[in-house]
């Protein structure tokens, strides 16, 4: 009766199985929807979705399959402009920010041009050579190709050539949804655990106990010792966006495994290098972000550091205040890898790029010599050799 | 069909209500997630309630094991009666002893289980409980007996999301999340807890509530729960609602914020801006 619905869930990417779909159908058979829109709709959802993270998903699959709605494309040209705006009254304030813009060339002409035609155009636009829109020659606008263009509402670099970044980034956050493949992340991993007896004591000690029933004549002396628990904590830095887009999958099985596999976890996300300030989740950015003096403060050295990302950047990103493509850094990014590199005393970085073409990535080369060379590629060799390592 | 339905002093959503319902119509288990603090340890007493069956609660803790809800052999007391020559010691049945579960099964009239923060035990605890929750029978090696439920028990469990469940218990479950009321469900559900407030305090008080919800950088954003108790703090110390009342964009620190902050840095946040709003103004 609804298998298309339930395809078109799958299609979606919901772990929807024949097992829902017949109790859907048997509560159907109960009268629980009662032949309402509404209930039927609260009941597929009760029953097809199992977690809070795909009712989104869920609800634009159910509106597209029952009403035949056009996907909602999620336009995100709609919500731009107020974010340019503020962007480009904070490089017009700042000074020797704009110094530092000019490096790279005219950068406040293109925001002057920007900002005219923004106050120029009101509307959405596609195709054409002048206006900002979509898929035009104009240096504004996503899709585009322009060498020195400006993107705008576009969440992937399509030729890698964009000068700055303006989309409000709502990239999904690595969500663990992936168990594909983990296993075998698991079991590698699993050679980082240490374990350690802490907490209440549950577990008979069958040796001390005999020894103390002994001893107390033979009448009952029980001993417990807690239970044995892995110990390591571990805080993963993720890198998002940008040139990470090719690796979402191999950074998703990863984040799913480490999720499972460790009781202290503790994941933030960066983008390209770390500067002064990291995220816990990449859609609510700005509320919780903390700074990265605060992350070495709250964790201590005992804490084994992950760097994820493909350490793929302009070498400027790495080296020079002011690199980031971002913000203004007043600090280079090796400054702090440096500081992180020092405070945690176990730390590596893994790189899901191919391992032979690093040498050819300026960064790359920079950011393994920071870290002391302990750069693993992102395979399953690469986290063993990795685990080794950590473990020492 | 008699069903779930919002009550006077529980105020449920619509979907929340049909989620309930599909699980007892099917007697499967049905998961509830939330924030903290929105009612999902309640909605098991309301459920009870409401088909007016008993509850049997089963809170569970980080060294709960699956095997205690189904019932546990006291070997060490049966060691005990046997050093000291007890005659109970020859039957073994006299030292298992019945979990929340088997209690369950065994009543005499359905009953509505509460699971209570689930993702609190160890990661293996949902899959130990898989069959157990399925056919509603477990086996008791001991004494080579089989328990069957004579009325499968209404199992309501909650999670704080702490913990990922495995895949084969979600699918063996309805799971409803239970959103953040919006402000006129929010209204409904002061009402209902306190009929005799007055209007104008209570209406102060929840856009100051919302407000402080929607300050950015919160570490506990407060729930329902916190702004049941802080209203009733502000009804017993007769807090006039002029004393809630502020102007637009500045931040004050509420009265007895005790009940609504539960975290020093939160405190500190609010006293930092408050400080910076006096400067400005």
């Amino acid at each position: 009766m609804f298998a298309s619905f339930v395809e078109q869930l799958r299609v979606a990417g919901l772990p929807v199985s024949i097992t829902e779909y017949l109790t859907l159908i048997g509560a159907m058979k109960h009268g629980v929807a009662d032949y309402s829109v509404d209930d039927f709709y609260f009941l597929a959802r009760a029953t097809l979705v199992k977690d809070e993270r795909h009712l989104d998903r869920f609800d634009r699959v159910f509106a597209s399959v029952f009403q035949g709605l056009e996907h909602a494309s999620g336009d995100p040209t709609t919500d731009i402009p107020e974010e340019w705006l503020r962007r480009i009254a904070e490089k017009n304030l700042s000074p020797e920010e704009m110094a530092a813009i000019e490096a790279i060339g005219g950068f406040e002409k293109l925001m002057e041009t920007l900002r005219k035609r923004l106050e120029e155009q009101k509307k959405r636009h596609q195709g054409g050579s002048k206006w900002i829109g979509t898929g035009g020659t104009s240096p504004f606008g996503a899709y585009g190709y322009n060498p020195e263009g400006i993107r705008i509402g576009q969440k992937e670099s399509r030729h890698r050539r964009a000068v700055k970044v303006w989309d409000k980034r709502e990239f999904r956050d690595l969500d663990g949804d992936t168990e594909l493949g983990t296993r075998t992340m698991k079991l590698a991993l699993r050679r980082l655990r240490r374990f350690a007896r802490q907490g209440a004591a549950t577990e008979l000690d069958l040796p001390r106990t005999i020894h103390a029933t002994a001893s107390n004549a033979g009448s009952l002396d029980l001993k417990l010792v807690p239970e044995r628990h892995n110990a390591v904590k571990i805080l993963l830095l993720l890198d998002i966006g940008g040139s990470m887009d090719d690796h979402v999958r191999a950074s998703q099985e990863l984040f799913s495994a480490v999720r499972s596999e460790f009781k202290h976890l503790e994941a933030f996300y960066f983008h390209n290098c770390v500067y002064e300030r990291v995220w816990r989740e990449n859609r609510r950015r700005d509320e919780t972000s903390v700074s990265t003096w605060d992350l070495m403060r709250t964790y201590g050295p005992d804490y084994k550091l992950i760097f994820v990302g493909d350490a793929t950047m302009s070498p400027y990103e790495v080296v020079q205040p002011g690199g980031s493509v971002e913000h203004w850094n007043e600090e280079a990014g090796r400054v702090w890898i440096e500081r992180l590199a020092g405070h945690f005393r176990s730390a590596a970085w893994l790189n899901p790029a191919r391992e032979d073409y690093w040498a050819y990535t300026h960064s790359i080369v920079l950011l393994r010599q920071l870290l002391a060379e302990r750069m693993f590629p992102l395979t399953l060799t690469g986290l063993d050799d990795m685990t080794r390592e950590l473990s020492r | 069909m008699q069903g779930f339905k919002s009550t006077t002093h529980y105020i449920a959503s619509r979907d929340l209500e049909v989620a309930v319902n599909a699980a007892v119509a099917l007697q499967r288990p049905l998961l509830v997630k939330g924030e903290p603090g929105t009612g999902k340890t309640v909605l098991a007493h309301e459920v009870a309630s409401a088909l007016s069956m008993p509850l049997i609660e089963w809170h569970v803790k980080s060294t709960t094991k699956a095997q205690q809800g189904l019932y546990e052999y006291d070997a060490v007391s049966r060691l005990r009666d046997g050093q000291l020559g007890d005659a109970r010691v020859h039957d073994i049945g006299n030292y298992i002893v019945h979990g929340k579960l088997w209690d369950a099964f065994e009543a005499e009239r359905q009953s509505v289980v509460l699971i209570d923060e689930i993702d609190k035990a160890d990661i293996e605890f949902p899959n130990d409980l898989l069959l157990e929750l399925d056919r509603m029978q477990f086996f008791v090696y001991e004494t080579r007996q089989t328990v069957r439920a004579r009325q499968r028990p209404i199992v309501i469990i909650t999670s704080n999301n702490e913990k990922e469940l495995p895949d084969a218990f979600l699918r063996r479950c309805f799971f409803h999340y239970i959103r953040f009321p919006d402000r006129e469900t929010m209204e409904r559900i002061v009402q209902s807890h306190y009929p005799d407030i007055r209007q104008d305090l209570a209406r102060e008080a929840l856009t100051m509530f919302f407000r402080v919800r929607e300050l950015p950088g919160l570490k506990k954003k407060p729930a329902t729960s916190e702004l049941l108790d802080w209203l009733k703090l502000l009804m017993i110390e007769d807090m006039p609602p002029e004393a809630l009342r502020t102007r637009e964009k500045t931040v004050v620190i509420p009265p007895l914020h005790g009940a609504l902050l539960k975290n020093e840095q939160d405190v500190h946040l609010f006293e930092r801006l408050a400080f910076m709003a006096r400067r400005e103004g």
